[in-house]
């Protein structure tokens, strides 16, 4: 078995456009501005948190492939670019980079605009819009952007499945398939799928973006996080519920619950050089009482660090759950941390879990928080 | 656990087929497929399911569905949610899972590929969306039960097992890319068997994106023919079990064949267009040989991918005279979309399924609607039905967005 460690972040959310802005937003711990999308023909908007627009624009929409691509790809490239950014500026050009890409809705945008446009008259509809609604369309363009991926793959499912994402990226990586393997979750808003969350998670505010961690088997590309473990696919069933699925990750996960880890000589060894620090646990924790209620059960021993990510930033469907783990990996980088536990359980699929802990950076491209001011103790 | 994993086995085990299901427009199992495609019957007719009155293309091979479905573990609620695509998932999967002769299992994983999963649902959540006065009945139904992992976890529950769900969307790879990566679980010892496969439904927004595109045939598709004018839609579902040589030799199982190759890659060059020279298919191609350990002197037949598109076929036709040399002038080609349409996510599946069927029969599939070469095909098309000494197969799929996967089968005697 080889080693994976985490050689680069990526993150645009509904706090800006980089790991740092993400990690700013989480320290502040204040849930961010909610805004209103229309929905035709009702009255009462429907609420949410949008991207920002970035600051200026981004240099890759220039390229052409980008030319008529929604915001998915857009935050798809944003957050690989960033990334690999590190990889880029140190690893050789003939570097061999695998890409999964794992949504649960995907290019919504397009679709609905496409299918509005057949009900309308077929005759007219854009012939532009209907290949940038499948699923596989924000790899292929970010493939044609970075040019070097030599295998690829977009997976579908609810937010837990950007953990079987991660182990698809490892085991590429274990069979020499790829040097390196970005694995990306990513989303996009639209007052459809708005709509349909009002449906069935009514307190929840939909939001959109990307993340992205970038994998690697060299320690020389190590940027201080090493991927320890990612449980089985707890897979949802009449007779495996979602709380016993999610206790199941959980008890498969084995963080102690106080977040202290147990002084033994494997902690030690995969803790590195500070086994005294606590455990962090980023968990999937936002406003819905209904939806939370198996992840509260399954973690209602744990006493130590918590981070809850959409509390601060909303309903990101597969970009939340990428944010996790790119919180999770920004925290234990900025060594505060031996190790942080990533818990996914989700939405109708399946629970897993996640463990990252620290290793020795070896290059300096990954700015990392020092402090994480609205982690609970 | 998925990450640490156990170790690899030292030498990956063979993985064999012990069950396959079909559905086609050529109708429901192995048995009405093989005779159909042995024959080079094609299954277009007039689309029915929806309105085309404004569209280029007018037909389509539809799946005439059964008015029940078979007996599984699902209630009458499960079954009511079921949509078409789910339907045809469910009917093809109990073929495999018949002929596997399997009993339920906790772990058993599900590697599916589809491009529009529970389309319909989606359609139907949209029109009711946009109409005033508001009515929001049914909505969550449909919003929950238009994803694909909730139509594979039904799938799952219908044989009373529970296991890994894993949805490949590679668009029009996916079926390919979902058989490989269930291969790749039970090469390096991540399960002993899996049940892989395709499926997608005709949907209204699908062929109105294909038709807007100018894809689509307005007369006959001819995949690889100089006239060729474009693809024929059609829908399916195809899924396979698959299992360890040991393990089907201690159940005594019978084995349909073993899949020894598989290659996957993505091509940059365009998201809708395959680059001119098929490089792209001509490394995966080379990919699945070096698995398989085989060299294209040694395949028997290749189902390609062969949309009736101007630039896919002569994109695909470059690749294999490239890869195969001096083969490619006896090498036997067809696409049996010229039978049943694209099949889009389900396409690689029901094709592997295809090539079973050759090296299970002995024959080859037929274009019956193919006429006059096309210059840059240096290989003959199969066009009439023919036996054939078949032990070796080779089945190309490719997608929007680029991504391409090729399989190679073996006869299993």
């Amino acid at each position: 078995m080889s080693r994976i460690f985490v050689a680069g972040l990526g993150a645009v959310s509904p706090a800006g456009w980089n790991v740092a802005a993400l990690r700013e937003a989480l320290q502040q711990g204040e849930p961010l501005p909610v805004q209103t999308l229309a929905r035709p023909g009702w009255e009462r908007p429907l609420p949410v948190r949008l991207v920002p627009n970035p600051p200026m624009r981004p240099e890759f929409l220039t390229h052409p492939r980008l030319r008529r691509t929604s915001p998915i790809t857009h935050y798809v490239v944003a957050t690989a670019l960033e990334a690999t950014a590190g990889l880029r500026a140190n690893a050789n050009p003939g570097l061999r980079l695998g890409l999964v890409v794992c949504l649960q809705s995907g290019c919504v945008n397009y679709s609905c605009r496409f299918y509005e446009e057949t009900l309308k008259d077929p005759a007219t509809a854009s012939p532009l819009l209907f290949p940038e609604t499948v699923y596989a369309a924000p790899a292929s363009h970010l493939a044609a952007v970075l040019g070097n991926i030599s295998l690829a793959s977009s997976l579908v499912g609810d937010p837990a499945t950007f953990l079987q994402g991660l182990s698809l990226g490892a085991q590429w990586l274990e069979e020499n398939r790829v040097d390196a393997c970005l694995v990306i979750g990513a989303e996009e808003t639209n007052w459809i799928l708005a709509d349909a969350l009002w449906h069935l998670e009514r307190p929840a505010i939909l939001t959109a973006g990307a993340g992205a961690l970038c994998l690697c088997r060299n320690s020389e590309w190590s940027a201080g996080v090493e991927l320890a473990a990612i449980t089985d696919a707890h897979t949802y069933s009449t007779r495996n519920r979602r709380t016993p699925a999610a206790r199941a990750m959980r008890e498969q996960l084995g963080a102690p619950a106080s977040g202290r880890p147990v002084a033994s000589r494997q902690n030690r060894k995969i803790a590195g050089r500070m086994p005294a620090l606590p455990e962090l646990l980023c968990d999937g924790i936002g406003n819905s009482p209904h939806a939370d209620a198996a992840e509260l059960s399954a973690w209602r021993d744990w006493t130590g660090p918590r981070l809850s990510p959409k509390r601060i930033l909303g309903e990101g469907l597969m970009a939340a759950a990428a944010w996790q783990c790119v919180a999770a990996c920004d925290a234990v980088a900025g060594e505060q941390f031996t190790a942080a536990n990533v818990s996914l359980v989700g939405s109708n699929q399946q629970a897993i879990g996640a463990r990252f802990v620290r290793a020795e950076a070896r290059i300096s491209h990954l700015s990392v928080g020092k402090a994480q001011g609205n982690i609970r103790s | 656990m998925l990450f640490p994993t156990t170790s690899s086995p030292q030498s990956p085990p063979r993985v064999v087929i012990t069950g396959a299901g079909i559905i086609t427009a050529l109708g429901l199992g192995w048995k009405p497929n093989a005779a159909g495609f042995r024959a080079g019957r094609t299954a277009f007719r007039p689309v029915s399911l929806f309105d085309v009155g404004r569209q280029r293309a007018k037909s389509a091979a539809e799946v005439d569905l059964p008015a029940a479905l078979p007996p599984t573990r699902l209630n009458a609620k499960q079954i009511a949610r079921l949509d078409r695509a789910a339907a045809m998932l469910l009917l093809a999967t109990h073929e495999a899972w018949r002929q596997s002769g399997w009993q339920p299992a906790e772990n058993l994983p599900l590697v599916l590929g589809t491009t529009a999963g529970g389309m319909s649902f989606g359609e139907a959540y949209f029109r009711q969306a946009v109409q005033t006065p508001h009515e929001h009945r049914h909505q969550s139904t449909r919003a929950v039960h238009y994803q694909p992992q909730v139509q594979a976890r039904t799938i799952l529950e219908a044989f009373d097992s529970t296991g890994p769900i894993t949805i490949v969307s590679n668009a029009c790879a996916s079926g390919s890319n979902a058989i490989g990566h269930a291969w790749e679980l039970i090469r390096y010892g991540q399960a002993e068997r899996a049940l892989a496969g395709g499926y997608d439904a005709l949907t209204e927004l699908v062929f109105s994106g294909f038709d807007a595109l100018q894809a689509l045939s307005t007369t006959v598709c001819r995949p690889f023919d100089a006239r060729r004018d474009g693809l024929a839609l059609g829908e399916g579902a195809a899924v396979i079990a698959l299992e360890t040589l040991e393990n089907a030799q201690r159940r005594d199982a019978v084995i349909l064949g073993e899949l020894v190759g598989y290659g996957a890659s993505i091509d940059q060059h365009h998201l809708t267009q395959p680059h001119p020279q098929g490089d792209t298919t001509l490394a995966v191609m080379k990919q699945a040989c070096a698995t398989a350990g085989v060299t294209p002197d040694e395949i028997d037949y290749l189902n390609a991918h062969g949309t009736g598109t101007v630039l896919n076929d002569s994109s695909e036709a470059v690749a294999i005279g490239h890869w195969a040399g001096p083969r490619a002038a006896t090498l036997p080609v067809s696409s049996t979309k010229a039978n049943i349409g694209h099949l889009l996510g389900a396409a690689g599946a029901v094709e592997a399924v295809i090539c079973l069927m050759t090296l299970r029969e002995q024959w080859l599939p037929p274009e019956t609607m193919f006429e006059t070469p096309d210059p840059a095909c240096h290989f003959p098309i199969v066009h009439k039905p023919r036996d054939a000494r078949v032990n070796v197969v080779l089945s190309n799929s490719f997608g929007f967005g680029g991504v391409n996967a090729s399989l190679i089968f073996w006869r299993w005697s």
